[in-house]
């Protein structure tokens, strides 16, 4: 058995030293202009100076560090190749994962609770789901289907804009328009897909990339439709039941039907809750389709197109339903979007948005619904975290992803649980 | 014969782009039988098995199955009137475990039959069983080979198309599969087009053959005349013969 398994122990000791030569000959030349050489102020005149011991000790730093970063590397790989050997053959759903789940869930309903004088914590929270709704919607699209969609905030976008203009020209209240807003995003994912899921990866992603920019620019351009650049401003609040959340007036208020005082926060908690139902909803819908056959056909051809087709699957259509669901639900999450803010503009819908949705995705683990969960905490909060050196912020940020990448490279949350089970057979 | 075939094949000619890759193939499998099509890498094996689900299209010819033309026909639908294809290089999906493998392939078959038809996979293959659960990237080949024969055979096909199944497996394997696929013909009467490299093993125990050289049939007779015939020993067995005793 041991003849089948590659030796891990990595390159012997001659080699490293060698390769850490070369890294320190390298350094001396590159140290002779950086280091070795610099300029002195000698009486108002600039003359060059030399310092030979700073460049030796440089070329030793980098010759041991070198040694170093090698072994750790070296390391690390034994390790994981060890772990992986060792994998159980039979994955059994992890229990832990399922009460972190429940934590988490019991965790979001408490939260405004707890933190009902807070706003600003509510009010990040409130982002956090919107991030996590959107995660999930292309999840759908990217860890189910495998399909690389970089544009995906147009279909956020047009949520978003559906309501703001659904609402400022026909009065359309935010349930009403939440259905409307879903179909319309999924329309525009077929039409989007429709012609170009026929393509694969790296050009999908590139069409994609370029629809979520036409949308937007279409936004910024059509000034008459969108505002253009000044956008939609205004957008009525949802209400509870008809009851707004304003000061005593004419009307009957939320807090004058509870008989309770007025107080704005009232609003931001409502607007919480109001996101967490439809995540729920979200993750219901997703795990539900996750157990049918359209959900395993997604990930069927993630796997592997061409044996797909041979069972007969009309992969084309797949795709699109994956496609357009979602698109409706990124639709929701932006019908939600433009109520929470009042007011949205293209800004609002530009490419790193996609990107940041994307990265969540990534960084969660392909096809994770916990862990677009924990990535989506991570990548709204490590940019709230970072407020106080914003100048390092970016830096941080690229950082810790190449990080989590290194570390896990299959996302934080690998592990996808079996959907199918035999109904005679007995659950361990 | 006077009854219609199976599968039948009139003079059909396919191209890859520039390369023509079958000239005017015409080959017949009857209900209940295991034809078996052999040929060196690139004589058009697989182009043959391919074009009959319309990738490449037959660019002329005809393709039947139970008389009814097919050549047009889309390639989600082909598999959908009872073909059943086990692609070369198995082509299971490998982060999605044994079951939902399964379940792919009875996506067009009823419902109600899924765990049945489970069962007699099961039965079939025991390790994959005891497997059910597990990721299918982690079987071994062989394993994998199995699973690719029990998808194919959970939309209960009328026809069984099998593309190179020894290919890259251990001698135990090849032997299993082989017995595996005279199985199913002997006991459920499963018909078989198999494509094969490895002729010795395809001959023994495929009841008709037919030999395949620069994208024409060039020999065709049954299993013992093709094994017995000089120039398919020459051409394909010589080599071999000795490896499979």
């Amino acid at each position: 058995m041991t003849a089948f398994i590659p030796d891990h122990s990595g390159p012997g000791m001659t080699a490293r030293l060698k390769d850490a030569t070369g890294v320190a000959v390298v350094s001396l030349f590159l140290g002779i202009p950086m280091i070795a050489l610099h300029t002195v102020d000698v009486g108002g005149v600039l003359a060059v100076a030399t310092r030979w011991p700073w460049l030796i000790a440089f070329a030793v730093t980098m010759f041991t560090g070198r040694l170093v970063l090698q072994f750790a590397l070296d390391h690390l790989k034994i390790n994981k190749a060890r772990r992986e050997r060792a994998r159980p053959a039979v994955r059994a759903t992890r229990p832990w994962l399922k009460w972190t789940g429940y934590a988490v869930l019991g965790f979001s309903i408490v939260l405004p609770i707890m933190c009902s004088g807070n706003r600003y914590v509510v009010d990040t929270a409130t982002t956090v789901m919107i991030y996590v709704m959107l995660g999930w919607g292309l999840n759908v699209v990217v860890g189910l289907a495998g399909l690389l969609d970089l544009g995906y905030v147009a279909f956020y976008a047009v949520g978003a804009y559906t309501y703001g203009l659904l609402s400022t020209h026909f009065g359309w209240g935010f349930w009403e328009t939440l259905p409307v807003a879903g179909a319309l995003a999924a329309g525009f994912g077929i039409l989007l897909g429709w012609p170009t899921l026929r393509l694969r990866g790296d050009y999908l992603a590139i069409v994609t990339l370029g629809f979520g920019e036409i949308v937007r620019l279409i936004l910024v351009n059509w000034t008459d439709f969108s505002g253009g650049p000044n956008g939609i401003g205004s957008i009525p609040r949802p209400t509870f039941f008809g009851l707004p959340f304003a000061p005593a007036g004419d009307g009957p208020t939320f807090a004058s039907f509870f008989g309770i005082e007025y107080a704005p926060e009232h609003r931001v908690i409502f607007l919480y809750y109001v996101i967490l139902v439809l995540a729920l909803l979200t993750n219901l819908f997703i795990a539900r389709l996750r157990k049918l056959p359209v959900g395993i056909a997604w990930e069927a051809v993630r796997e592997d197109e061409v044996a797909c087709k041979a069972l007969g699957m009309n992969v084309t259509n797949i795709k699109l339903s994956a496609f357009a669901i979602g698109a409706m639900l990124g639709g929701f999450a932006g019908v939600f979007f433009a109520a929470r803010q009042g007011f949205i503009s293209p800004e609002s819908f530009v490419f790193s948005e996609s990107a940041t949705i994307l990265a969540i995705v990534v960084l969660g683990g392909m096809g994770s619904q916990l862990g677009v969960v924990v990535a989506a905490i991570l990548l709204v909060l490590l940019p709230e975290l970072g407020r106080d050196f914003s100048e390092y912020r970016m830096l941080m940020f690229g950082a810790a992803m190449i990080l989590i990448m290194v570390w896990r490279p299959g996302g934080l949350i690998a592990s996808r649980a079996p959907t199918v089970r035999l109904h005679k057979e007995a659950q361990p | 014969m006077t009854t219609t075939p199976m599968l039948q094949y009139s003079g059909v000619h396919a191209h890859y782009g520039a390369i023509h890759a079958l000239r005017g193939v015409d080959l017949n499998v009857q209900k209940g039988e295991i034809v078996t099509l052999i040929g060196a890498n690139g004589a058009g094996k697989s182009t043959l098995m391919m074009s009959l689900f319309g990738k490449p299209a037959a660019s002329a010819g005809k393709i039947a199955f139970q008389g009814n033309d097919i050549t047009r026909v889309p390639t989600h639908d082909i598999s959908r009137q009872g073909i059943a294809l086990v692609p070369e290089g198995r082509r299971i999906f490998p982060r999605m475990t044994v079951l939902e493998n399964l379940q792919m392939g009875s996506t067009f078959a009823d419902p109600a039959h899924f765990d049945a038809d489970t069962r007699r996979v099961f039965d079939m293959f025991p390790i994959l069983e005891q497997r059910q659960l597990q990721r299918a990237g982690t079987l071994s080949g062989g394993e994998q080979q199995m699973l690719a024969i029990g998808r194919a055979l959970m939309g209960r096909p009328q026809l069984l198309l099998l593309d190179e199944p020894s290919l890259g497996l251990a001698p135990l394997y090849i032997k299993q599969v082989f017995r595996i696929i005279r199985e199913l013909n002997e006991r459920d009467g499963m018909t078989i087009l198999l494509v094969e490299q490895n002729a010795h093993h395809a001959l023994n125990v495929a009841h008709r053959g037919y030999v395949l050289q620069h994208g024409e049939i060039v020999l065709t007779g049954t299993g013992k005349e093709l094994l017995a015939s000089p120039e398919v020993r020459a051409a394909y067995l010589e080599g071999s013969a000795q490896a499979h005793g």
